[in-house]
């Protein structure tokens, strides 16, 4: 079991993701346990990890309502080590929200700019 | 070609049977579909992706967007609920309430007052800091004091002639500045949302004498942080006729669905069906209960078209949700 001390984000926590790696197993199976995270984060990040062909298996789940917590597991066909995957799985989220934004932010600007000049037609 | 059109239908439509639905969740991952290259591709996600926003106003929002997953569409609307930070009263020093709301009611209403004030411009306070400093905290005074008014009829019995100051609005809460703050806001722009949310009620001889403290936080911790009253999205409806719908048929048709989603023409003599509007229908599934016509019909929903409906209090922005689940 090795545990990885990475502030993914802001809080007054100890450890923000851990990892936990079955005995004799190799690094292609491997759970991920995040800490003060849910749903929002866990189905996001897994339907990203789903979306890459190298991967075999990915799930996650509360362990418990009580806990702020999910673990998230990942298994690869065998090429790449679990932690890659997990890696380009948050990159590809990032990326597709930055865009998800750029094109809102955009589009709000394309509307109001619409209203604008609907108003000053009017006139 | 009709088992491609069956795979076609099963990737990309949610369809509601007369007992159930089906297809609901998502499918189109990697090696599942045999000819299909479902892999993430940014650039093919970016030239399909595309948002519309269909309304915007200082309290609502709806706008449409099309291309993505219900994961990522429900992560928006999660951290729009919970994790996007508001200013909001959580310290109530009362220094004197002689209302008959106790001071912890009064308490928990001052907290749920939205607070128009610009979160991104104030920092979390620290824990255990019980004073504040004026990059965190901001401090609003509520002092109302009800008396009789002596003007009033002998034989009136209306509380706003007798009674000054009986109700108590948030318009009587007054902003004191703390440090800078008040060369930073220029006048009027830190205040309640709303000046006439009614806080209290009031009779001569009650007082409320107290200072508020507005800090940032975020829905997570307490639901009078979260900036939206509602946060919910729908998939677009997707309604086929599999025949064509004629004559009296037609007008049952129209019946069966909201206002505006089935229109009735007249072509060449005959009432023809023609599906509108489909946008518009709540899926009553009124159609169901209509033994001829419920064959003809096909009730679907667009898998990846979401149309977003936010309610918003006070000032929010919209793109704060977005960093946040990128950050």
């Amino acid at each position: 079991m090795s545990g990885l001390k990475t502030s993914m984000t802001e809080g007054e926590r100890k450890t923000a993701l851990e990892m936990v790696q079955a005995a004799g197993t190799d690094r292609h199976c491997v759970t991920f346990v995040l800490h003060e995270e849910d749903h929002t984060l866990g189905n996001s990040l897994r339907y990203m990890i789903m979306k890459n062909p190298e991967v075999e298996f990915c799930g996650y789940t509360t362990t418990h309502p009580s806990e702020s917590k999910i673990n998230l597991r990942i298994q690869t066909r065998g090429a790449l080590p679990a932690v890659e995957l997990f890696q380009r799985g948050l990159n590809e989220l990032m990326n597709v929200c930055q865009h998800v934004l750029d094109t809102f932010e955009a589009s709000v600007k394309d509307y109001k700019d619409q209203k604008a000049s609907r108003n000053e037609s009017a006139f | 070609m009709a088992a491609a059109q069956a795979v076609e239908e099963m990737r990309s439509r949610v369809v509601l049977g007369e007992f159930g639905v089906r297809n609901v969740h998502t499918t189109d991952f990697p090696g599942n579909y045999s000819g299909y290259d479902d892999a993430w591709d940014q650039d093919r996600f970016e030239k399909n992706f595309r948002v519309d926003v269909v309304h915007m106003d200082e309290n609502s929002l709806e706008f449409d967007m099309v291309g993505i997953d219900a994961a990522i569409a429900n992560a928006f609307r999660r951290i729009l609920l919970a994790e996007v930070p508001t200013m909001a009263v959580e310290k109530v020093l009362v220094y004197n309430n002689t209302s008959i709301v106790q001071d912890e009611i009064l308490a928990h209403r001052l907290g749920l007052i939205p607070i128009h004030a610009d979160p991104r411009l104030f920092e979390y306070r620290n824990q255990g800091d019980e004073e504040g400093t004026e990059i965190d905290t901001l401090q609003f005074r509520l002092q109302v004091r009800c008396t009789r008014n002596p003007h009033a009829a002998k034989d009136s019995s209306d509380p706003n002639e007798l009674y000054v100051n009986h109700k108590v609005y948030t318009r009587h809460m007054t902003w004191v500045p703390l440090g800078n703050q008040a060369d930073l806001f220029p006048e009027g722009i830190i205040r309640p949302v709303h000046d006439d949310i009614l806080i209290a009620q009031l009779r001569p001889g009650q007082e409320i004498d107290l200072l508020m403290h507005c800090v940032k936080g975020i829905g997570k911790d307490h639901a009078k942080f979260s900036p939206v009253a509602t946060a919910s999205y729908r998939l677009l409806p997707d309604i086929t006729l599999l025949e064509p719908v004629e004559g009296e048929a037609a007008e049952e048709l129209r019946r069966c669905f909201s206002p505006g989603v089935i229109e009735v023409q007249e072509v060449q003599g005959k009432k023809v069906a023609r599906v509108a509007n489909p946008r518009l229908d709540t899926f009553s599934r009124e159609i169901f209960r209509n033994e001829k016509l419920k064959k003809v019909v096909r009730l679907a929903r667009v898998r990846d078209h979401y149309i977003c409906e936010y309610e918003v209090v006070g000032r929010v922005a919209y793109s704060c949700n977005l960093t946040y689940l990128g950050g």
